[in-house]
């Protein structure tokens, strides 16, 4: 009998954790960005090169607010997609626009080169600085910023690259302060880099 | 603000009967439509392409091949956005088409991945394809090539509503 009371004493002792748990997770949700990281994880030194050969580090996000995403020019969606987006906030924002940097870092320095970026950037608003760096110092950065990426090896020796598809935002002394999500609409987009630029 | 909603309502009712991307195409029981890509910036080496197939017959059919003279490599994809992660895989045995239903392929979702591109994709311009299905067979047919950033087969970008704001 002791046994079982025991049993019952350890079964109950995991429902309360289970819902423990699961009240803790719930609570979570209600924040607006999701829980990956605390806001002072996101961030840290890196030291990169943009399209016209400008050595971009973690000095260059302090003084205005930046935004900063990563992807890669192999991808025919999400990247170019937040690229055009971002032009298009920018277009919108008009001369409050250079008030703000805009990094695109990529997730695949070995095929994309600076000139590369340079050529590829050409599409979008001049104000976007493409960089890339070392497999290394990419790396690093990634692992500062928080960022996943993750390569899957094609049949051929062609490969794609998973990876964060939200932008970063930070303030002008570089903090993390929010995102703005793959496919969220334009309007509170635009409300959140304003509210960035008018913070500043 | 309600009078710049229906000014973009109206655009975009418009642009949606534009003749630019109204190509029909019927294979078997199988009607494709909205057959579209995308602009690529200089040097891309990659596209999507998407298109809406309708299913009238009583049995599923699979879209399972894509090619293009205009690609080294044609693939059919499956886009993912998880946690803020995006992931891309290829489907190797297609995407099924299902009886008495629709298979829309579209940004963010399933599409037609286009890759070592032979020359840019150029808005305006027409990129053929052929696509084979497991029953109906193969069709020759093309993809209207839409302004980078386009949202759908009218055209439209992003912020058009905010941009009728400012423009003339």
């Amino acid at each position: 009998m002791k046994t079982l009371k025991a049993i019952r004493i350890v079964a109950w002792a995991a429902v309360a954790i289970v819902i423990g748990g699961v009240a803790t997770v719930l609570v979570l949700q209600q924040f607006d960005d999701p829980p990956i990281a605390t806001v002072a994880t996101i961030g840290g030194p890196f030291s990169l090169t943009d399209q016209h050969g400008q050595l971009v580090t973690e000095a260059s996000l302090k003084g205005h607010p930046s935004a900063m995403f990563f992807g890669y020019t192999y991808c025919p969606d999400v990247c170019p997609t937040t690229l055009f987006e971002m032009t298009s906030l920018m277009a919108e924002l008009g001369p409050d626009a250079d008030k703000l940097k805009v990094y695109f870092v990529t997730v695949d320095p070995e095929r994309d080169t600076q000139a590369v970026l340079a050529d590829y950037l050409q599409a979008f608003d001049p104000r976007i600085g493409g960089l890339t760096g070392s497999r290394e110092e990419i790396d690093k950065t990634l692992s500062a910023f928080r960022v996943f990426s993750r390569k899957v090896e094609g049949e051929d020796g062609s490969y794609l690259m998973d990876h964060t598809a939200s932008v970063y935002l930070f303030d002008d002394d570089a903090v993390f302060t929010s995102t703005i999500d793959y496919q969220e609409d334009d309007t509170t987009a635009l409300a959140k880099l304003k509210r960035l630029i008018d913070g500043a | 603000m309600s009078f710049h909603m229906i000014l973009a309502a109206v655009a975009v009712s418009v642009s949606l009967v534009a003749p630019a991307a109204a190509h029909e195409v019927t294979l078997g029981s199988l009607t494709l439509t909205e057959l579209w890509s995308r602009a690529t910036p200089p040097n891309a080496p990659t596209a999507g392409g998407y298109l809406t197939i309708t299913n009238t017959g009583d049995t599923a059919d699979r879209l399972v091949a894509v090619s293009t003279a205009q690609a080294g490599k044609s693939e059919i994809h499956e886009m993912t956005v998880s946690d803020g992660v995006m992931t891309m895989r290829p489907l190797a045995e297609g995407v099924e088409v299902p009886a008495n239903g629709t298979l829309v392929l579209a940004p963010g979702g399933f599409h037609l991945m286009f890759m070592k591109l032979q020359a840019p994709f150029v808005e305006g311009e027409e990129v053929p394809v052929t696509l084979t299905f497991e029953q109906a067979g193969s069709v020759d047919t093309f993809l209207h090539v839409m302004q980078i950033g386009a949202r759908g087969p009218d055209g439209h970008a992003g912020h058009d509503d905010m941009k009728m704001d400012m423009s003339e």
